[in-house]
């Protein structure tokens, strides 16, 4: 990461650009999509997508390079000095995600190109594009942002193009799947800034950083108290906490493919992250955490989630629902990680987050080509796909492993993780339900396995007949990742330990 | 002029004397706040207990326009005019909120229109805008 | 149609033209009085919709092509965008007004100006453009 940035300052004009960095990562994504208005054109602007959301890439290791070698970066947009101004905050914990979701965002878009031309309309593919860098712009935009309604307007940005992007599956399903995610979302959002008014009216002010040095001192007030659960409910709706899930499913299993992978990947996770600097940061410094008994509710229904989505996945005919149910099983170990609320259990949180957006990519890719070629995932007509689609089944593999958690996979690393700050808290019961969920994934995962290779192709089924090269390499690197990062799990680890720091560190100093 | 004025005046003062029942004498009060809550429970209560799509998507807007109330609400000050600096005025609105609601209206502008667009493509592809309905026909699908 | 509307015509035909020239008083006195961008927008835009409803979509479709409305919104989002990469190249951060002139308080003038402008542009385009697109539904007029 140090490395790239060293290289960015050698290239030009890179000391005038390298202050404005952070506004410059959500800037460049808003102001390109609006072009893709005027090029109308498919491939065209394809192409200007992926060179924006490479160059965005490009941006965040920077700055994650820069935050690692110097500290937080502050940024005031139009020079109003905060609390006044919004205010651009980027430490170790943005950074991390915001490489995440960026790098999400470039490497999907390859994989796009094939998988969109075939289950979009032609002439609605430039629109594809457009929101998809308007919801990426949404969601960088809640990462950058150290101002409480600013994220709110960036949640919506997402939120909004999201509902567009679902709706332009093939299947009139994907329109009522979207219908639903949208009235689930607004009252997400609605919620979220009914608590920010909360904050607001007690404190005067919208800044995270002065909001966290503001609270304590009323946090014995009902209303503060309201904006919490108000902000907490908000935010578990959008990220689709164990009760308030119903939306994702649906969405994720109607959407195009490259949709489901991209907001599989990122949307919830950058929710995550908002919970997170919400309830770690901004009331951090405030008794709340004990009065409400947040950290116990928050385990329960993580452990709920965990079990009721891996449960529910077992029993799907569609595999595209599977992962979706089995996202909500995951979203569960996340949540858990928030309810520990311990330097270890965030760590396993974030460290999750990275790792799920890795192996969940790459398995929605691998049923997004398996969707290319055989035009259905429902595993009745996926049998014998292990020898028809031998890449893509291992890919997939690669990836149903890593969600069961099995060691040299990244999906072991996090749970290892959250085991043990589960453990170090002394909460056998929550450590021994990561360990049994996880045999519940052993369950969904084996029966994709079980048709994909131990079933005949159907008679007459085409052999050997992978998806195109573009989609075969993307979800190559992110299985290689998984893997990689699986046996290599130290540096996501420190990163993630870094971010955990920088969230809880924040609320630290913001005691009176 | 004076006299239509007048005419209204016992109407008039009905709603000052209804006004200082809910309030309590001497301050503002909460009524405002009461009314954010009412709006807020309709808008709510339409959204889940409708079936009709575009119904949802009016409860929908009572619900944003709760909140909105509720902002500018707490943007009142007593005695405070519009923020437009003046001659001899001291006591201004806080102007903040104002703007943060402006946003949040375009928003739920967009928010309609989105929702609505949706209803109409769903009438097209279901035939209906019962959500009932829509569900009994997903789940024979699903089966 | 509205062929036999006469009073409802010769009415819209003396409206529209006020209701547009207010839109633009609204616009460009938001620095000194209530008003801005969005206001503006949306009543600009409602001139048009007015007109669509009297006289049908596909009138008003000659006067503002589709291609019209689309240009205007991204020019607008462009407009917004690109005055606060003005403020960046002159050396000030990202959306500041301060160094778009000689002094300061010029400065926040002009910004304010060109960025309401935008969202205005942006606002009025949206507006018909919503307004036609449910409008112009087969069945939906």
């Amino acid at each position: 990461m140090t490395a790239i940035y060293a290289y960015f300052l050698t290239l030009p004009f890179a000391a005038v650009i390298e202050p404005h960095l952070p506004v410059l990562q959500v800037v460049v994504p808003l102001l390109c999509a609006p072009i893709c208005v005027l090029l109308r054109h498919a491939k065209l602007s394809w192409l200007w997508a992926t060179i924006v959301t490479w160059l965005v890439f490009f941006i965040a290791l920077v700055l994650l390079g820069k935050v690692l070698a110097g500290g937080l970066i502050i940024y005031e947009i139009g020079n109003w000095p905060p609390p006044w101004g919004i205010e651009y905050r980027i430490d170790a914990a943005n950074a991390l995600v915001l490489v995440i979701i960026t790098a999400i965002g470039a490497i999907t878009l390859p994989y796009a190109k094939a998988s969109v031309e075939k289950e979009v309309s032609e002439p609605r593919i430039y629109l594809f594009y457009l929101m998809y860098m308007l919801c990426l712009t949404g969601l960088i935009g809640i990462t950058t942002t150290a101002d409480a309604f600013n994220l709110f307007v960036f949640l919506e940005i997402s939120s909004l193009s999201s509902y567009v992007l679902i709706s332009l599956g093939g299947s009139r399903r994907a329109l009522t799947a979207s219908y639903r995610y949208l009235v689930m979302g607004t009252l997400g959002a609605t919620f979220y800034i009914i608590g920010v008014g909360m904050m607001y009216m007690m404190t005067g002010s919208l800044n995270m950083a002065d909001l966290a040095t503001l609270l304590p001192a009323v946090d014995h007030t009902r209303t503060v108290l309201a904006a919490f659960a108000f902000v907490v409910v908000g935010l578990g709706l959008k990220l689709a906490m164990f009760p308030l899930h119903t939306w994702l499913p649906n969405a994720y299993a109607f959407a195009p493919s490259a949709v489901t992978v991209f907001l599989a990947s990122t949307a919830t996770k950058v929710a995550i992250y908002a919970l997170l600097r919400l309830v770690l940061t901004v009331f951090g410094g405030t008794d709340l955490f004990n009065v409400t008994h947040i950290s116990l509710m928050l385990v329960i229904l993580a452990v709920i989630g965990m079990f009721a989505g891996a449960f529910v996945a077992i029993f799907q005919k569609d595999v595209k629902r599977m992962l979706a149910y089995s996202s909500v099983s995951q979203v569960g170990y996340m949540v858990l990680g928030i309810g520990l609320a311990t330097a270890a259990g965030v760590t396993g949180s974030i460290v999750h987050l990275f790792n799920h957006a890795v192996m969940k990519g790459a398995a929605f890719m691998a049923v997004g080509a398996m969707f290319y070629v055989v035009g259905s995932v429902r595993l009745d007509d996926l049998a014998g796909i292990g020898k028809r689609m031998p890449v893509t089944t291992a890919v997939f593999l690669v990836a149903g492993l890593s969600l069961i958690g099995t060691p040299v996979t990244v999906g072991f690393i996090s749970k290892w993780q959250l085991v043990q700050a589960a453990i170090e808290l002394g909460w056998w019961y929550v450590a021994a339900g990561v360990l049994l969920s996880s045999l519940l994934a052993i369950a969904y995962v084996w029966r994709v396995v079980e048709v994909a290779y131990l079933q005949a192709p159907p008679e007459g089924a085409a052999l050997r007949t992978e998806a195109p090269v573009s989609m075969l390499v993307p979800m190559i690197v992110l299985a290689a990742a998984a893997v990689w990062f699986g046996i290599d799990g130290d540096t996501t680890l420190r990163l993630a330990g870094e971010a955990a720091n920088a969230l809880m560190g924040a609320a630290q100093g913001g005691k009176p | 002029m004076q006299g239509i004025v007048d005419a209204f005046k016992p109407l008039h003062d009905l709603w000052l004397a209804f006004e200082a029942f809910m309030v309590g004498p001497g301050s503002p009060g909460l009524f405002g706040y009461w009314m954010v809550i009412a709006l807020m429970m309709t808008g709510f209560y339409v959204v889940i207990a409708h079936d009709n799509l575009v119904k949802k998507i009016v409860g929908l807007n009572v619900f944003q326009v709760s909140v909105f109330l509720f902002y500018i609400l707490m943007a009142k000050i007593t005695g405070g005019t519009a923020p437009i600096l003046a001659e001899g005025i001291k006591v201004y609105s806080n102007p903040l909120p104002h703007v943060l609601i402006l946003t949040a209206i375009v928003v739920g502008v967009a928010t309609t229109a989105l929702g609505l667009a949706l209803v109409v493509r769903i009438r097209n592809a279901y035939d209906t805008i019962e959500d009932d309905e829509i569900q009994a026909v997903e789940e024979e699908e699903d089966r | 149609m509205m062929h036999r509307k006469v009073v409802l015509r010769v009415v819209s035909k003396f409206l529209i033209p006020p209701i547009l020239l207010f839109a633009l008083y609204v616009q460009f006195h938001g620095d000194f009085g209530p008003g801005g961008g969005f206001q503006a927008g949306v009543i600009f835009g409602s001139g048009f919709i007015l007109y669509a409803i009297l006289f049908g979509v596909d009138t008003v479709k000659k006067v503002l092509p589709p291609w019209a409305t689309r240009l205007m919104l991204v020019a607008g989002v462009l407009t917004y965008g690109l005055t606060g990469v003005a403020g960046l190249i002159l050396g000030g951060n990202y959306l500041d007004y301060n160094v778009l002139a000689h002094d300061p308080v010029h400065g926040q003038h002009y910004g304010i100006l060109i960025v309401e402008l935008g969202v205005g542009t942006t606002v009025a385009a949206a507006m018909i453009t919503i307004f036609n697109v449910f409008a112009g539904q087969p069945g939906g007029d």
